[in-house]
């Protein structure tokens, strides 16, 4: 029974990969990404991580793909070429190592001497995977992770907030200062300092020129 | 139905997401294969985390949740200040960081 | 008394040092009190030597005393280390003297030139070089002591900067000093290095007989080639005409009384050296012959003052040379002191007549100037008979002095014996030559304007070789001329040496009279098989002083005749002789010789080696290679910053699944 449930997970997983990686509308890849997700949320389940499973729903498949539908609509993208600008060579490109790094991942999987990954798993105690197990070790193995991550998170709304006003902010900026329009030549105070323009009231006086020429010896 | 083939699923979802991220132009789903990328990783976590029988992995699955959430948040806050300032929202043509 | 030898070297040092730093805060004259003020001290300590020398007793009067050790490593041990000892305080008692009344002449003969300090601290090193070398107890510190003298006379001969004669002139008398300081420190290297294994002097000397006679010779013809180069002896002496473009009391100080006999000293220095290779000796004698003739028939016909007594110095200078290498060292030493002072005073005298012309040097457009310079043509007439050899100025005791003893040597000796008089009677005619043109006659405007008082200006000045335009700013000389009539110190320091060069003489009088140089050098001397044993008996000594004094006045009455009596004869005598004239006149054609076999094969070889090996090895491969490796491989390595997303998401990637493939094949 877990078999079958197995392949028909890892089946819709897979399939959804593919349909982000390959549709033309952006609106569809992000479809085929929650069908993708929710096939991952049932392969958490397979691994006894309840929590998780719910965490991917809710959060993940909820609130994050909700935000990207939103986006898809506001941006669109539908008339965009699928194809890369490099050519069909970085397609084929693209495939390749794509697939190389799939036997390498594997062969990094299965040819190590892990002799545990031929098996179930390990014992486990019934706590395993609930909340109650997460929570505790949130609170206390993992508590700095956790307050890291929930600082992370307010830096990333904060953060979304600035990128995403508009110029000038809430307030409005005053129209066209004299700061705006372009200096003439020769003034500003580039030109006080190298010497062009003396600064009034500052007391230099313009050195004649003939005083620098007198030698010493 | 060893933990082998929950590592198998998880590396061949990262290397499609890997070739997506080469592949696509359009930024939102170039974001949207990043997703597919850590997802995987995620779910290697958690078939390791099942192999030693301790919740650790788990634990580091549900940060990895949020700090792909954070990414995302901020990857489409620009892709929407890219979209109000008429910039094209191209992949390809934002060539900006260049040497 | 070595802290007294030390200060002989430091007060010079000392002097140059503080007016070189103060020289915008010395005001008016000041620099050149200090710097007169300094030698003075130096003359001081070395009179005060010189009596601790004489107190001590006979075997004790060569002392060295070292101040820190410099280098010592494998079979080299060099100490900054002088030598005090007969000899060298003789030496230094003549260049303090002398360089103290020139220093004197100069506060007042440089006093309108915008580089007056510059002046006084060149020549404060220029004594202080000196001194370094005429005391140095080691071959390291005469090396040192020697080039640094080249370097002050460059420095002094290029004085005025900004005129192209005196520049050129500067170079070429540093560039044949430098071949004379290549003879030197090779020659050092054959004595040193393949004999004697020390570069103390007392050392190398007592290991003279030790030395292999290949090696001995070698090393000794070597240094000779160093003495010619600084002492200006055929065929390196055409560099010294061409240092008169420095300013008089350079002249005088420089290129008459200390630098030029920096080579005679040298040969005396080394006489265990050289008097165990005898044919080195040979060489210098005979050089020195050859020197004093040509350089004898050179001055006869040349028209600028300067030159002619440029000319008179390498021939008097040939006399000494001819003098330490047969032997007659004291002879020859005594020689180097009556000529500083009766050169340094002819120097000083024609710097007087020249400033009365306005800058002008040409002896053509001279004349006359008797009744207007009286002071100055005092001081000539008594240095031309000091220089011609009338009794009983100082020239004709040290002059006949050398050439008896030359002709007590015997054999083939008699040759240069001969020549030295022909060349003393030379010296005559053109010494008086040169006076009779200068001060007889009618006088010419400039003299005629100084008898009314007023001092000649030109209104345009000129370059008085080339004839083109200067101003009176820095690097060119300065806007008033100063006579000696009119200055106080100048006045003291030409009567000075007019009285050393009447009274000087006397220091050492044949037939056992009076021979203080004698005796005062002889510890320096003891061993030698010349010194004591060359003593010429007395008829042959009274001969010679007779034949002496009867060339001398004949030379001075034929002058007298060409260029008084009947003005017409010079122009006679010149036409008779064209041929002979024109080589005197063209200074015998050792420019030309030396540009044509030397100075042009080098700059051809420089031109052929810039344009092949420079051009196509050095710029093109070593220089343009490596920066076209660079800017090739900058340029591959920038193309990775593409700017291109998808690049460098890819690059990633690859990164990432390489570190993963080491891991990989390094954990199986």
């Amino acid at each position: 029974m877990a078999e079958v449930l197995f392949f028909i997970a890892g089946i819709g997983a897979i399939a959804g990969a593919i349909g982000v990686v390959r549709v033309a509308n952006p609106f569809y890849s992000v479809l085929a990404l929650v069908f993708h997700l929710l096939s991952l949320a049932a392969l958490f389940l397979l691994l006894r991580a309840q929590f998780v499973a719910a965490a991917q729903v809710v959060v993940y498949a909820g609130a994050v793909m909700v935000l990207y539908v939103f986006v898809v609509a506001y941006v669109g993208g539908e008339q965009m070429p699928v194809r890369p600008a490099g050519g069909p060579a970085l397609q084929i490109g693209a495939i390749v190592f794509a697939g190389a790094l799939f036997v390498e991942l594997v062969i990094a999987f299965l040819g190590s001497s892990l002799q545990a990954i031929d098996t179930d798993g390990a014992q486990y105690d019934p706590g395993f995977g609930t909340p109650g197990q997460i929570g505790e070790l949130l609170l206390t193995k993992f508590l700095l992770p956790f307050e890291v991550a929930s600082f992370l998170l307010l830096i990333a709304a904060v953060g979304a907030v600035v990128l995403a006003r508009r110029r000038g902010g809430i307030i409005q900026q005053a129209q066209g200062t004299p700061l705006d329009r372009p200096r003439p030549l020769g003034t500003g105070t580039m030109a006080e300092a190298v010497g062009i323009l003396l600064p009034e009231g500052s007391g230099l006086k313009e050195e004649p020129e003939d005083e620098r020429e007198k030698g010493g010896w | 139905m060893s933990i082998a083939w929950f590592l198998v699923v998880s590396a061949m979802v990262f290397s499609i997401g890997a070739g997506g991220v080469l592949t696509r132009r359009n930024p939102l789903v170039v974001l949207l294969c990043l997703e597919l990328m850590l997802n995987a990783a995620n779910l290697a976590l958690l078939a390791f985390s099942r192999m030693w029988g301790n919740g650790d992995g788990q634990v580091f699955a549900i940060v990895v949740i949020v700090v792909a959430a954070c990414e995302v948040c901020i990857g489409l806050g620009v892709v929407v200040a890219m979209f109000r300032r008429r910039l094209p929202v191209d992949v390809d043509e934002m060539t900006e960081l260049s040497g | 008394m070595t802290t007294t030898g030390w200060l002989i070297v430091g007060f010079p040092l000392f002097g140059s040092i503080v007016i070189g730093l103060l020289f915008n805060r010395l005001g008016g004259r000041a620099a050149g009190l200090v710097g007169t003020a300094a030698i003075a001290a130096s003359f001081v300590c070395a009179i005060i030597t010189f009596f601790s020398l004489e107190g001590r007793g006979h075997e004790h009067r060569q002392v060295v005393t070292s101040l820190w050790d410099y280098a010592n490593t494998v079979g080299v041990d060099a100490q900054v280390s002088i030598l005090i000892d007969p000899l060298s305080i003789f030496m230094a008692l003549v260049v303090t003297g002398v360089s103290m009344l020139i220093h004197l002449y100069s506060v007042a003969y440089m006093a309108s030139d915008r580089g007056y300090a510059r002046f006084f601290a060149y020549l404060n090193f220029f004594v202080f070089s000196m001194l370094l070398l005429v005391m140095a107890g080691n071959f390291l510190l005469l090396i040192v002591g020697w080039a640094f003298v080249g370097a002050a006379s460059y420095l002094l001969i290029s004085f005025w900067y900004r005129r192209t004669t005196a520049t050129q002139a500067g170079i070429k008398a540093f560039v044949v000093n430098v071949v004379g300081d290549i003879g030197l420190v090779l020659g050092t290297y054959f004595i040193f290095f393949k004999g004697s294994h020390t570069l103390d002097y007392l050392g190398t000397f007592d290991k003279a007989h030790q030395i292999a006679g290949g090696n001995l010779t070698a090393g000794c013809i070597l240094l000779l080639v160093g003495a010619f180069a600084k002492s200006a002896q055929v065929p390196l002496h055409t560099w010294l005409p061409d240092a008169m473009e420095g300013p008089t009391p350079v002249s005088a100080l420089i290129h008459a009384a200390t630098m030029v006999t920096a080579g005679v000293y040298l040969i005396a220095r080394m006489w265990p050296l050289f008097e165990q290779a005898p044919a080195a000796a040979d060489v210098g004698a005979i050089v020195g012959c050859v020197t004093l003739l040509v350089a004898a028939t050179t001055a006869l016909a040349q028209t600028d003052l300067k030159r002619v007594i440029a000319y008179s110095t390498m021939s008097q200078i040939g006399y000494m040379i001819m003098g330490v290498s047969v032997g007659a060292y004291a002879a020859g030493l005594f020689h180097l002191m009556t000529h500083a002072f009766f050169k340094a005073l002819l120097f000083m005298a024609a710097g007087s007549v020249i400033a009365a012309m306005a800058g002008e040097q040409n002896l053509d457009r001279m004349g006359g100037f008797r009744r207007a310079m009286p002071f100055t043509f005092a001081c000539f007439v008594i240095g031309g008979l000091a220089l011609a050899g009338i009794p009983p100025f100082s020239g004709f005791w040290s002059k006949d002095e050398i050439i008896s003893l030359i002709g007590e040597r015997g054999g083939w000796h008699w040759i240069l014996f001969t020549a030295a008089y022909i060349g003393s009677f030379l010296t005559a005619v053109y010494t008086w030559r040169m006076i009779f043109r200068a001060f007889w006659g009618d006088p010419v405007p400039e003299a005629v304007e100084l008898e009314g008082g007023h001092l000649h200006h030109a209104e345009v000045h000129t370059n008085p070789a080339t004839g083109e335009e200067e101003d009176t700013e820095v690097g060119f000389p300065g806007p008033d001329h100063h006579i000696a009539e009119r200055e106080g110190s100048m006045k003291i320091a030409m009567g000075a040496l007019a009285v050393l060069a009447t009274i000087g003489g006397f220091l050492q009088l044949p037939f056992g009279i009076v021979d203080a140089v004698d005796r005062f050098l002889e510890p320096t001397f003891a061993g030698s098989k010349y010194y004591d044993s060359l003593d010429p008996s007395d008829g042959f000594t009274l001969l010679g002083l007779g034949i002496g004094a009867v060339l001398g006045i004949a030379g001075i009455a034929l002058a007298y005749r060409i260029w008084v009596q009947k003005p017409g004869t010079a122009e006679r005598v010149r036409a008779r002789f064209g041929a002979a004239y024109a080589l005197f006149k063209n200074k015998w054609w050792f420019d030309e010789l030396i540009d044509a076999t030397v100075v042009r094969p080098f700059a051809a070889f420089g031109r052929f080696g810039q344009a092949t090996f420079e051009r196509v090895f050095v710029n093109g491969t070593l220089v343009g290679g490596t920066t076209g490796i660079v800017r090739v491989g900058s340029a591959a390595v920038r193309a990775i910053q593409s700017g291109f997303l998808r690049a460098y998401a890819a690059l990633m990637l690859l990164a990432l699944a390489g570190l993963a493939l080491y891991f990989l094949i390094q954990a199986s």
